[in-house]
């Protein structure tokens, strides 16, 4: 998979639904279609429900990578 | 009446509300009880059919209404509103099984009750033994979760089969995967949603996402290249690694209702035992009408019996999974078929 570069980061590794959820479409939000948000979550529930409930309205997880501490790093193309 | 009493010892029918039920049939007359104006008439093949349940407060019953899979319109909650503020003591209660029921009827209010209530087609339910409304969760329609459209089963099921005289209580609920928020698995029949997850290297990335997804550690990621190793035997059907995978490597091999039957709650309770997986719409059908022609026949002259207890008895599990298999065809019948099986509480 080819490196997008990301036009906007967050990092709620501190988080969990709803709230992981929540300020990742806020995110979205500020972004345009085609657009790029760059995120750091937990493994584990916030992992599973943000792939889960993103791709559910339609936006692309375009790169998942495992950080060393065991979160997870994605790059989500809004309505991708 | 006096001869349909003698009639029925006779002939020592134990499932006799049949019999009941044609003799009253003919019977509307117009209720006039000294101190109580006439409130039209009551029709009490209705009554018969249930729904109208005695309250421990003289002359008061609970009218419980049909509402398939726990669904409202406006327009029938309008009509059972205002059915409330002219018949009922002003108070609505939620059944267990997703049933409104109005509270404190005067029965001699009945006729009228039921007739404003079809004013906006709304029904009242049953009770006894017979066939009850089917409940439901949301199912896909709303749910995320959702994999089979309950609601839409909940409707035409309740349509089809509603009513039908059973030796004891026939109920069915229908939840739309295998979290199984409506109790499906302790239903006389029940249906769970189910996805059979089928995965394809070529397009995996080995990010791990579906390992992080799946809580049934049925996915465990290969520890050098990330991709899923899948342990079917722990896998419960329920698509979180699809919805989950970013690249589409996995997908629904098979996806539809998993038939459990033979549950129920109560002073016995018995848990369900699956008979059937990945069915359609369709063959959902086929199968609960099979399941309830099966129940009937095979209910003769038993009694006050519920699904579960008669397929726990010698040879009846296989009579019913040959008429399954009549309806369904073999090849969705699932592997190694139990019994439904007592639950043990202490008393
Ligand atoms: S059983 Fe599944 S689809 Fe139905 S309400 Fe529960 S989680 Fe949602
Ligand atoms: S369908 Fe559910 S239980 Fe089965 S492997 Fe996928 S996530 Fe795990
Ligand atoms: S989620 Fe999809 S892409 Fe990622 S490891 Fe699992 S199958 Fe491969």
């Amino acid at each position: 998979m080819a490196e997008l570069a990301a036009d906007k980061f967050i990092d709620i590794s501190g988080e969990v639904c709803p709230m992981s959820f929540v300020l990742t479409k806020l995110a979205l939000d500020e972004l345009e279609d085609g657009q790029v948000l760059e995120l750091i979550c937990q493994a584990g529930d916030p992992v599973r429900n943000i792939s889960i409930q993103l791709k559910d309205e339609g936006h692309m997880i375009v790169s998942v990578k495992k950080e060393a501490d065991g979160n997870f790093r994605l790059k989500i193309k809004k309505n991708g | 009446m006096g001869d349909t009493v003698t009639k029925k010892k006779k002939l020592k029918i134990s499932v006799d509300h049949n019999l009941e039920e044609r003799t009253i049939k003919r019977i509307e007359v117009n209720a006039e009880v000294s101190g109580k104006k006439p409130v039209g008439k009551i029709n009490f093949a209705e009554l018969r059919a249930g729904g109208f349940i005695k309250q421990r407060q003289k002359d008061k019953f609970t009218v419980r209404l049909k509402c398939p899979g726990g669904s409202m319109t406006l327009d029938r909650l309008k009509k059972i509103v205002e059915a409330v503020e002219q018949f009922g003591g002003g108070q609505l209660h939620l059944s267990t099984r997703q049933s409104m029921e109005i509270l404190h009827v005067d029965y001699h209010n009945f006729g009228p009750l039921v007739e404003m209530l079809k004013e906006s087609s709304q029904e009242v339910a049953s009770c006894g033994p017979r066939v009850r409304v089917p409940n439901a969760c949301g199912g896909c329609s709303y749910n995320p979760n959702g994999i089979t459209d309950t609601q839409k089963m909940a409707e035409t099921v309740n349509e089809k089969f509603f009513g039908m005289r059973t030796n004891h209580k026939f109920k069915m609920s229908f939840s739309g995967c295998p979290h199984d928020c409506i109790h499906a698995a302790s239903a006389d029949l029940g249906l769970i949603g189910a996805v059979w997850p089928v995965w394809e290297e070529a397009s995996c990335t080995g990010c791990t996402i579906c390992a992080s997804a799946c809580t049934e550690g049925a996915i465990e990621s290969h520890p050098e290249t990330g991709k899923p190793v899948f342990d079917a035997d722990k896998c419960l059907y329920c698509d979180d690694c699809v919805r989950a995978c970013p690249t589409s490597s996995w997908t629904a091999g098979k996806s539809g209702h998993n038939l459990r039957v033979g549950g129920h709650h109560g002073r016995h309770p018995v848990n369900s035992t699956i008979a059937a997986r990945f069915l359609s719409d369709e063959e959902a059908e086929a199968a609960i009408g099979a399941t309830i022609a099966w129940y009937q026949k095979a209910g003769e002259g038993k009694g006050r019996i519920r699904l579960g207890n008669l397929l726990m008895q010698e040879g009846q599990m296989e009579s019913y999974l040959e008429a399954l298999t009549e309806a369904i065809g073999p090849e969705k019948l699932a592997e190694d078929i139990q019994r439904p099986h007592k639950i043990t509480i202490r008393r």
